[in-house]
């Protein structure tokens, strides 16, 4: 029984605004998926579904076993847990406060989170690796602070499955390699991710399966070898193959390219 | 005989009033997940003032004045939430509530302005103008044993969903997937501030600043948390207002409206604590 299980899956924000369909995909106990597409494709859209948040235009979804239709949130919270793309906090709760946040859905409706919640929240951090930012407000983290918060607050939910929306997006190069061992470490310890992301390369880097999404609506699901492949990317981007070997080729090998054309070589 | 029919309802009114200010405004800055948000967002003050007005214009007794002020503020918000949810795409989106809030707010306005035109300027205007600005000169006994039960009711739901009111504060998606049934929260603390704010203002009138101002008083002590601050918020407002309603009536051998002295204790003391720490608006 996987995590996640979608099967033919429809998503948009309204009946007759279908943006995506035929999205077929399982998530398993320590795997990776990365969701690629380009801008408005949907992957938005297909998150939100993902979370009951709106109902699938058409299709099947299930949440471990159960049809996220007939769960209460607390139910969902607890199997799925939600990295938005960028924190929005409208109070300067403390890193801890923010993290026991993801306890809601662990605590009685009426209560407040007790001792073992805030050693569960303690854990989360030191996992992320923000033990020293435990009191600072998160209004005046830096970006990369930001994004392990969110992903310290996901676990404290302790769900089995955990949704990124982008998560690297507006890191730098350090935070972004750094995040990679991190949820790679996740997926390690048995947690499945999905996350959506506009670099190939760093789908390449994590994934075990990439989904995605073309301009059409079409979702196609494949090995990260098979789906990052140039003649793909080009048809997905809406570019030319040159263009797609151009830009990656830049980004693999850097200023060495620029050497190897002067004949060094035997 | 003075203390107990005329001072020990006023003092219990103060404390209720400010503590019930203070708790609505509380949770309204968590819902619409805004510091700048009063209880009055919704238009319950000045739906509760039309309804006031048009009681002291048609000779209401007391008694007339205060129900007509109270089942016009909860109608006001009855108003705004079915308009939001009818023609404006839903009382789960926060900004049409709010505008909607203010388009009915500035209705009532209108409707208040109208009276204040036809009312007898000896008798009736300075009546109008003395409820709207707030008082607790005209309490009895009576009026604390109405305002008791309505506080508690709007009350019992805050202190008790008190976690979850807090997580409202992160956003719809990100509540809901937190697993907090957002819809369903976020009217419950819609009618209950309501509840509470219009049982306010049918005791005391139109008293601004407190809803307001206390809120960001007890974030700053307190700290953002909502469990935490919304406690501390109640004391602060019970205070507040108890110490207003002293200065309002031995500063002057008139009494002083109440709706005056929030501001102007309440601006400079609002202005000194964000000066001294922004702790609380981010």
């Amino acid at each position: 029984m996987g995590l996640i299980v979608a099967s033919d899956l429809a998503i948009g924000p309204a009946p007759g605004r279908i943006l995506a369909r035929d999205i077929t995909f399982t998530l398993e106990k320590g795997e990776v998926i990365a969701v690629l597409g380009p801008n408005g494709a949907g992957k938005t859209t297909l998150f939100r579904t993902l979370l009951a948040l709106i109902p699938p235009m058409a299709g099947q979804l299930e949440l471990s076993g159960f049809d996220p239709a007939t769960l209460c949130p607390e139910a969902i919270a607890r199997r799925l847990s939600y990295v938005p793309q960028a924190m929005s906090a409208a109070f300067p709760w403390s890193v801890t406060d923010f993290v026991l946040m993801g306890r809601s859905a662990r605590i009685g409706r009426f209560a407040t989170p007790g001792r073992a919640d805030s050693a569960i929240a303690a854990k989360a951090l030191s996992r992320m690796g923000i033990t020293h930012l435990a009191e600072a407000p998160v209004t005046r983290l830096s970006g990369g602070e930001r994004q392990l918060a969110l992903i310290a607050r996901a676990l404290a939910q302790e769900s089995p499955a955990i949704l990124l929306d982008e998560p690297a997006a507006a890191l730098d190069f350090g935070n972004r390699e750094r995040l990679a061992q991190l949820l790679s470490g996740l997926a390690a310890d048995g947690l499945g991710l999905i996350f959506s992301t506009h670099e190939p390369a760093q789908a390449a880097r994590l994934a075990d399966k990439v989904l995605t999404i073309d301009r059409a609506g079409q979702a196609m699901l494949g090995a990260p070898s098979a789906m990052l492949a140039a003649e793909r990317l080009a048809a997905l981007y809406g570019l030319r193959l040159a263009e797609v070997q151009r830009a990656s080729g830049q980004r693999a090998e850097g200023c060495g390219q620029i050497a190897r054309p002067g004949g060094i070589g035997p | 005989m003075v203390l107990l029919n005329i001072r020990l309802p006023r003092i219990a009114t103060a404390v209720l009033v400010g503590a019930a200010l203070a708790g609505a405004g509380s949770a309204y800055q968590m819902a619409f997940r805004n510091p700048l948000v009063s209880p009055d967002i919704l238009g319950v003050s000045a739906g509760a003032g039309l309804g006031a007005v048009a009681g002291i214009f048609f000779g209401l007794p007391v008694w007339g004045i205060q129900a007509a002020a109270f089942a016009t503020g909860l109608a006001t918000v009855g108003v705004v939430m079915a308009v939001a949810a009818l023609a404006m795409g839903g009382a789960r989106d926060t900004l049409a509530l709010v505008l909607t809030g203010m388009a009915v707010g500035a209705l009532a306005g209108a409707g208040i302005a109208i009276f204040k035109v036809l009312a007898d300027p000896d008798n009736q205007l300075p009546a109008m103008t003395f409820w709207l600005l707030g008082s607790l000169a005209g309490v009895r006994s009576g009026d604390a044993v109405v305002l008791i039960p309505a506080i508690i009711v709007g009350l019992a739901p805050l202190v008790l969903l008190r976690w979850r009111i807090g997580t409202l504060a992160m956003g719809e998606d990100e509540a809901r997937a937190l697993g907090i049934d957002t819809s369903r929260l976020r009217i419950v603390v819609i009618l209950t501030a309501t509840l509470m704010t219009a049982a306010a203002v049918s005791a005391a009138g139109t008293i601004g600043w407190i809803g307001l101002m206390v809120p960001h008083m007890a974030r700053l002590i307190a700290g953002p948390r909502f469990d935490r601050a919304l406690p501390l918020a109640l004391i602060l407002g019970a205070t507040l207002m108890l110490g207003i309603d002293t200065v309002a009536r031995s500063v002057a051998t008139t009494e002083l409206p109440l709706g005056v002295l929030t501001a102007v204790i309440g601006a400079p003391v609002f202005l000194t604590l964000l000066a001294r720490g922004r702790k609380s608006w981010g």
